[in-house]
C-alpha cells in the first residue's frame, strides 16, 4: 500500500523539472554568497576610501564620462542577454547565437575599457601600491572584472553548446543561469558605479 | 557493588581537589590580588557573574544527575515511562524565562560596569593624574613620562593613590598591554593611539606583560611596574633627570630594532612629540585622529 | 638566475635541519612513500580509484572525510603534545625542546588544522554519509560539487602538510593577525601556506554549504515538512545556512592578506594607510559563526542521540528549531567579543557583551530540553550517551565562563589569557569534538555494518574526559594567576611550573584515549564477525537512515520513504507496518569522475605556486582549473541506471532481522 504511494511520489522526483529546480534554487544560492563577498568587499572599500597615504583621492581621479560609458556598455549587454533568454524561449537558434554574440562583444568592450582605465592609473603613478585606498579601489572593481571575465569564458562554452546541440534542455537550463549571473553582475555595477565613482567624485 | 566504585571515584575527585588546593594556596593569584581600583571592580564583577550563573549551573547538574540516575534502563520497575511526551508549554515557557532573566540582570551590570570601567575614562580624584606614554617595540616596552620628560625601558615607576593616564600605541605588531594587578588589558595598535586609566592604592613591584602574540621574542615582552609613595616617586624622577642618556629620534631608532630580553634602561631626556612622532608615521590618512578605536 | 626564475623562491634552504622539524618532514615523506608502496603490493590501485577517489556516492565521500579529519587529528594532537611539553619544561634557565619561532609554528598549526580540518572535517563527512539518509534522498543536491569540495578539502590538508617537508609553517597564530602577519613581520612563506591551504579548503567548505543548503530544502523525501524534519538535519540546515554567509568573508579576507603580501597592497599594512582593525574585524565576522557552524551539527547529533537513547521522543521540538534559528541569527551579532580590548566605546563593548549573553538563552534553552527527552526515558548508557552526558557537563560550564567573559571589564582581565584557552577548548572539545565521536559511534553500523567495541569505547570516553580536564584545569587556573597564552618561556619566579607539567600530564592522557579509540576501530574490525548489524536499525532508532540496510546500499534506498510523521522510522515500527512485496524501478545515480580530484590537484599546484611565487606555474596550474571545470561541464553522460531487476535482487540478499 505504503510503497505504491511511494511510486509515484518517485516519479514525480526524478523528473527533469525537479533537477532544473534543484540546480536553479543552488544557484540562487551561489549569488547569495557573491552577494555576501561584494558586499564585504564594499565594507572594506568604505573603511580604506580615506586612507590615501599622501596618494590621491577618488575626487578627480576617474574620468566620469568613461565610466557612464562602460555603464550603459554593460546595462546593454544584460538586456540583449535578456533579449536571447527570450528567444530561447521560442526556439529561434540562429537569434539566441546572435545576441549572446552581441552580449558577448559588449561584456568584452566593458572589460577593455576597465582594464584602459587601470592602466592609465597605473601609468600615472596610483598603482593598488600606492594607499590603502587605491588598493581596495583595484580589489573592489577587480573583482567585479574577473567576474565578467569569467562571464566570458562560460559564454563562449554556452556558444559552443548550443551551437553543436541546439537548445536542448541542458543548454537552456544553463543559459537561464548565465543570465541570471549576468544581470547580478550588472546589479553589482550598478553598485560600483554609484558608490565608487558617483559618490566618489562629489 | 555499584556503590562501592561510586564511593571510590567520589573519594578520588576530593582528595584531587585537596591535593589541588593544598598546592595553590600560597601561589599568587594575580587576578585575585587586585591592587588598583579598577582591578578591584574587574575582580568584583567576575565573582558576582559567575555566582549569578550557578543559579543556572546547579539545578542543571542536579537534573542531570537526578534523572540520569531515576531513568536508567536498569530502574524499569519503578521508574515511569512515557515515550511519546514531548512538550510542555509551561515547562518549556519556564526555561526560555529563567535565563532571560538571569541575562537581564547581568545586562543591566554589564551596561553599567562597562562605562564605570572603560579604560579611557580618567578616574576621578583630587590628585593631580601622571602621564606615561607607551611605546609596545620588538620586543620590549617603551615608557615615556611627556611631562618629566624622561623614558624607561621594560620597567615603569608610578605614584601610590595617583591616577595614571597611559596612552599607548606600537610601533610594529600588535601588543597587548596587561599589567592584572591594576587594570584589565588593551591593544597596543601601530598608527593608534588607546588609553587606559589605572590608580594603584598599594605599594609594590607589578608584573605586566604583552598579553598578544608579537613575534619571536613576545614571550620576553615583560616589564616591571614599580608602585612607590609620592615623595618616592617624586625623588625618582628627579634622579632620573640627572642620568646622561637621550632619547632622541636616533636613538629611538636604534632602539625600536628588534631585540630580545632587553635589560630595564632609563633615559634622563626625551625629544619633545617624540610619541606623537611615532604615532603619525604609520597614519594612513588624517581623517584618523586619537579617535576612539575600533568601530571603524 | 635561472633557478630563481624557475622555482621561485624555492631552494634547498627550505627543507628542515633540526632534529623535530625534520621528524615531521619525514613522517610525511615516509607516508608518501609507504602508501604507494603498499597500494601497489597488494595489488589496490584499482580499487582505490575506482571505489573511493573517483567516487560520487556521497557517503563514500563522508568516510574520506573522516579519514583525512582522523589523520589530522593525530597530527594536530602531536602539535599539542609538543606544546604542552615545551610549556612543562620551558622555564628560568631551561628554553625548551622548541625555539621561539618553531613553537608558533606549532600552536599556528594546531588552532588551524584543529578548526579547518579537524572540526570542518568530521562535520562534513558525517553531514555527507547521514544527512541524504536521513532526509530519505539517494544523493546530495550535486554529487561532483560534493567530490570537488571534498577534494579542495584534502588538497589543503596536503598543502599544509607540505609546509612540514619544504619551507615553513605561519608563526602568526591561528588567525594570522595582521600586521604581526604582513611581509615586513613575517617575511617567509608560512604565512603563505597558512593563506592558501585555508583558503583553498575555505572554497570547498562555501561549495559543500550551498550544496547541503540546498540537499535539505529540495531533496528531503514527499511528506516530511520542513516541522518533520529531524533534528540533526535542523541544527545542519543552520550550519549550512552560516557557512553560506560566514564564508564568503573569509575568503575576501584571506584574499586580500594574499594581495597584501604577494602584490604590495595596503589593507592591513602599518604604512600606506592599511587598517589591520579591519582585519581582525573581518576575521571574527567569519570567526563567530564559525564556532556555531561546528556546533550546531553536534547539537543536532546530541539531539538524536538523546531521543534514541531515551527511547523517547525529543522534548520541545518546536523550541529547538527556534533556538537553532536564534543562534543563527544571534551569531552574526557577537564577533566584537573577541576583541573588547581593541579600545571601541563602552557602548559598543556593552552592546556587543549583552548580545553574547543572550545567544547564551538558546543554548541553555537546548540543554533543558535535552534533559527532559531524558525525563520519563529509558536511558541507555551506551558510548554515544556517555560523550553526550561528558558534553553536557563539560559544555555548562564553558558556557558559564564563556558568559563571564562577555562582560567586556571582566574580559580585560581574562582575554588573551590560559582562561580564554581553558573555555574555548572546553566548548571546543566538550562540545564539537565530544558530539562528533558521539555521533561516529552512533553512526558507525550505519556507515560499516558493524558495531564499535563498547568496552574500549568507554575506556576511550574515560580517558579523554578525564585528560581533558587534566590538561584544562590548570589552564584556567594559569589565566586567573595572569599566564598569558602563546608563551614559549616564562620566568620561574612565577610558580607556573607545577600547573604546566599537570596539563602535559592531560595531553598525554588524552592521548591514550586516542590510542584506545584506534585500538577499538582495529578490534572492532577484527571481531567485526560477532558485532555485525543484521538488521539496519541496532540501537532502535528512530529516523529514515536507520530503515534501509546496513551499510545502506548505493542508493540508500531501493523505494524512496514516504513520511507522516517526525521520528518516521520509530512510528513505522510502532505501526507495525506490514512488509508487501516492493514495487521497485530502475535508480539513476551519477557515475564516478575524476574531475573532482583533477581540480583539487590543480587547485593545489596553484597554491604552492602563488606561495613560491613560481610564476609560470600560476597561470598554468589557474587555466587548467578553467579547462577541467569546461571539459566536465561539457560531459552530458554523467549518470548510470540500476535496473529495477538488479534493485530487487540486491534487496533480496540483504539481511534482514526485522520487519520494515
Amino acid at each position: 500500500m505504503m510503497y505504491q504511494d511511494t511510486a509515484k511520489v518517485v516519479k514525480r522526483h526524478t523528473a527533469k523539472a525537479e533537477s532544473n529546480d534543484k540546480t536553479t534554487f543552488g544557484f540562487w544560492v551561489y549569488l547569495m554568497t557573491d552577494c555576501v563577498l561584494f558586499a564585504t568587499l564594499f565594507a572594506v572599500y568604505a573603511v580604506l576610501h580615506n586612507n590615501t597615504a599622501d596618494g590621491p583621492s577618488s575626487d578627480g581621479l576617474f574620468s566620469l564620462p568613461l565610466v557612464l560609458t562602460e555603464t550603459i556598455i554593460l546595462l546593454t549587454s544584460s538586456f540583449v542577454c535578456g533579449l536571447a533568454i527570450l528567444a530561447a524561449r521560442q526556439g529561434r537558434k540562429k537569434a539566441v547565437m546572435s545576441f549572446l554574440i552581441i552580449t558577448g562583444l559588449l561584456g568584452l568592450a566593458f572589460l577593455g575599457i576597465e582594464l584602459t582605465e587601470f592602466r592609465d592609473l597605473i601609468h600615472e603613478g596610483h598603482s593598488w601600491r600606492q594607499s590603502a585606498f587605491l588598493s581596495s579601489f583595484f580589489t573592489l572593481v577587480g573583482t567585479h572584472g574577473l567576474h565578467i571575465a569569467s562571464g566570458l569564458i562560460w559564454l563562449v562554452t554556452l556558444l559552443w553548446q548550443i551551437s553543436k546541440q541546439g537548445l536542448s534542455g541542458s543548454s537552456l537550463k544553463r543559459l537561464t543561469l548565465f543570465g541570471m549571473f549576468w544581470h547580478f553582475l550588472d546589479v553589482v555595477w550598478i553598485f560600483i558605479f554609484t558608490i565608487v565613482y558617483m559618490i566618489g567624485s562629489l | 557493588m555499584k556503590y562501592k566504585k561510586l564511593i571510590f571515584i567520589a573519594l578520588a575527585v576530593a582528595a584531587l581537589v585537596a591535593l589541588s588546593i593544598w598546592y595553590l594556596h600560597d601561589k599568587p593569584f594575580a587576578l585575585f590580588e587586585s591592587r588598583g581600583v579598577i582591578a578591584h571592580e574587574e575582580r568584583k564583577l567576575m565573582v558576582f557573574t559567575l555566582a549569578l550563573s550557578l543559579v543556572v549551573v546547579i539545578p542543571v547538574f542536579a537534573l542531570l544527575i537526578g534523572i540520569v540516575w531515576r531513568y536508567r534502563d536498569t530502574n524499569q520497575k519503578k521508574a515511569r515511562y512515557d515515550p511519546t511526551w514531548d512538550h510542555n508549554r509551561m515547562a518549556e515557557t519556564i526555561w526560555w524565562l529563567i535565563p532571560t532573566a538571569i541575562i537581564t540582570v547581568l545586562a543591566i551590570v554589564t551596561w553599567q560596569s562597562t562605562h564605570q570601567l572603560d579604560p579611557y575614562r580618567p578616574i576621578a580624584s583630587t590628585v593631580k593624574p601622571v602621564k606615561v606614554q607607551v611605546v609596545a617595540l620588538d620586543w620590549k616596552w617603551l615608557f615615556i613620562y611627556p611631562d618629566e620628560r624622561i623614558a624607561t625601558v621594560n620597567f615603569v615607576q608610578l605614584p601610590v593613590n595617583t591616577p595614571v593616564d597611559f596612552e599607548i600605541t606600537s610601533a610594529g605588531p600588535m601588543n597587548s598591554f596587561w599589567i592584572p594587578q591594576l587594570a584589565g588589558q588593551i591593544y597596543a595598535m601601530s598608527g593608534m593611539s588607546s588609553q587606559l586609566h589605572v590608580m594603584a592604592d598599594q605599594t609594590g613591584d607589578y608584573r605586566g606583560s604583552s598579553a598578544n602574540l608579537s613575534g619571536k621574542g613576545f614571550a620576553g615582552m615583560t616589564f616591571i611596574t614599580r608602585v612607590s609613595s609620592t615623595s618616592e616617586y617624586y625623588d625618582w624622577v628627579q634622579s632620573a633627570k640627572t642620568i646622561e642618556s637621550e632619547l632622541n629620534q636616533g636613538s629611538y631608532d636604534a632602539l625600536a630594532l628588534p631585540s630580545q630580553n632587553n635589560p630595564e634602561t632609563l633615559y634622563g631626556y626625551v625629544e619633545q612629540n617624540l610619541y606623537d612622532t611615532i604615532v603619525m608615521k604609520d597614519m594612513g590618512s588624517t581623517h584618523t585622529t586619537h579617535q576612539h578605536g575600533a568601530d571603524e | 638566475m635561472l633557478l630563481a626564475n624557475v622555482l621561485g623562491k624555492l631552494n634547498a634552504d627550505q627543507f628542515p635541519h633540526d632534529p623535530i622539524a625534520a621528524g615531521g618532514a619525514l613522517t610525511v615523506v615516509g607516508a608518501m612513500i609507504v602508501i604507494p608502496v603498499l597500494l601497489t603490493y597488494f595489488k589496490r590501485w584499482g580499487w582505490l580509484w575506482n571505489n573511493w577517489l573517483t567516487s560520487l556516492d556521497h557517503k563514500k565521500i563522508g568516510i574520506m572525510y573522516l579519514l583525512v579529519s582522523g589523520i589530522m587529528l593525530l597530527r594536530g594532537v602531536a602539535d599539542a603534545l609538543m606544546m604542552r611539553t615545551q610549556q612543562a619544561v620551558s622555564t628560568g634557565a631551561n628554553s625548551g625542546i622548541l625555539d621561539a619561532e618553531h613553537f608558533q609554528q606549532v600552536f599556528s598549526a594546531h588552532g588551524s588544522i584543529m578548526i579547518f580540518f579537524v572540526g570542518m572535517g568530521f562535520m562534513f563527512g558525517i553531514i555527507n554519509v547521514i544527512l541524504p539518509q536521513q532526509i530519505g534522498s539517494r544523493d546530495v543536491a550535486f554529487p561532483f560539487l560534493n567530490s570537488v569540495s571534498f577534494w579542495l578539502f584534502a588538497a589543503g590538508a596536503i598543502l599544509m602538510n607540505v609546509s612540514l617537508v619544504v619551507g615553513e609553517f605561519s608563526s602568526a597564530g591561528w588567525l594570522a593577525y595582521p600586521p604581526l602577519s604582513e611581509l615586513k613581520f613575517s617575511p617567509g612563506v608560512g604565512v603563505d601556506y597558512w593563506i592558501w591551504s585555508l583558503q583553498i579548503a575555505g572554497v570547498g567548505s562555501l561549495l559543500s554549504g550551498i550544496n547541503f543548503f540546498t540537499t535539505i530544502i529540495k531533496m528531503r523525501a514527499a511528506g516530511m515538512t520542513l516541522m518533520k524534519m529531524p533534528m540533526f538535519a535542523w541544527s545542519v540546515l543552520g550550519s549550512m545556512a552560516l557557512v553560506i554567509t560566514a564564508f564568503p568573508i573569509l575568503t575576501v579576507t584571506l584574499a586580500l592578506l594574499a594581495l597584501d603580501r604577494s602584490l604590495g597592497m595596503h589593507f592591513f599594512t602599518t604604512d600606506g594607510g592599511g587598517n589591520a582593525m579591519m582585519y581582525i574585524n573581518l576575521i571574527w565576522a567569519w570567526g563567530h559563526p564559525e564556532v556555531y557552524i561546528l556546533i550546531l551539527p553536534a547539537f543536532g547529533i546530541f539531539s538524536e542521540i538523546v531521543a534514541t537513547f531515551s527511547r523517547k521522543r525529543l522534548f520541545g521540538y518546536t523550541s529547538m528549531v527556534w533556538a537553532i534559528g536564534a543562534i543563527v541569527f544571534l551569531s552574526f551579532t557577537v564577533w566584537l567579543h573577541h576583541f573588547f580590548t581593541m579600545g571601541a566605546g563602552a557602548d559598543v563593548n556593552s552592546f556587543f557583551g549583552i548580545m553574547t549573553m543572550v545567544i547564551s538563552i538558546p543554548t541553555g534553552v537546548k540543554i533543558f530540553n535535552w534533559l527532559f527527552t531524558m525525563y520519563r526515558g529509558r536511558i541507555r548508557l551506551a558510548t554515544p550517551m556517555l560523550w553526550f552526558l561528558g558534553f553536557v557537563v563539560t559544555f555548562t560550564i564553558g558556557g558559564v565562563f564563556g558568559v563571564l567573559l562577555s562582560v567586556p571589564p571582566a574580559d580585560f582581565q581574562l582575554h588573551n589569557s590560559l582562561f580564554l584557552v581553558a573555555h574555548f577548548h572546553t566548548m571546543i572539545i566538550g562540545g564539537v569534538l565530544f558530539g562528533y565521536f558521539a555521533g561516529l559511534t552512533y553512526w558507525f553500523p550505519k556507515i560499516f555494518g558493524f558495531k564499535l567495541n563498547e568496552r574500549l569505547g568507554k575506556y576511550a570516553f574515560w580517558f579523554w574526559l578525564s585528560g581533558f580536564v587534566l590538561a584544562f584545569v590548570p589552564l584556567y587556573i594559569l589565566g586567573l594567576m595572569g599566564a598569558t597564552r602563546r608563551l614559549n618561556h616564562y620566568d620561574a619566579s612565577l610558580g607556573w611550573q607545577g600547573l604546566f607539567i599537570v596539563a602535559a600530564v592531560g595531553v598525554v592522557l588524552v592521548c591514550i584515549g586516542i590510542f584506545f579509540q584506534v585500538l577499538q576501530l582495529v578490534v572492532s574490525f577484527l571481531l567485526r564477525k560477532n558485532h555485525t548489524d543484521m538488521t539496519g536499525d541496532p540501537w532502535n532508532a528512530r529516523t529514515l537512515e536507520w530503515s534501509t540496510a546496513s551499510p545502506s546500499p548505493v542508493y540508500n534506498f531501493a523505494v524512496l520513504p514516504t513520511v507522516r510523521d517526525r521520528d518516521e522510522f520509530w512510528e513505522m515500527k510502532q505501526r507495525k507496518e506490514s512488509l508487501k512485496q516492493p514495487k521497485y524501478e530502475a535508480i539513476e545515480l551519477p557515475k564516478n569522475s575524476p574531475f573532482g580530484l583533477y581540480i583539487a590537484i590543480a587547485a593545489g599546484v596553484f597554491g604552492f605556486a602563488v606561495i613560491w611565487q613560481i610564476v609560470w606555474l600560476i597561470p598554468i596550474a589557474l587555466l587548467a582549473v578553467i579547462a577541467l571545470i569546461i571539459v566536465r561541464s561539457s560531459d552530458t553522460d554523467t549518470e548510470y541506471r540500476i535496473s529495477a531487476a538488479q534493485v530487487a535482487a540486491i534487496e533480496a540478499a540483504r539481511p534482514r532481522g526485522q520487519v520494515v
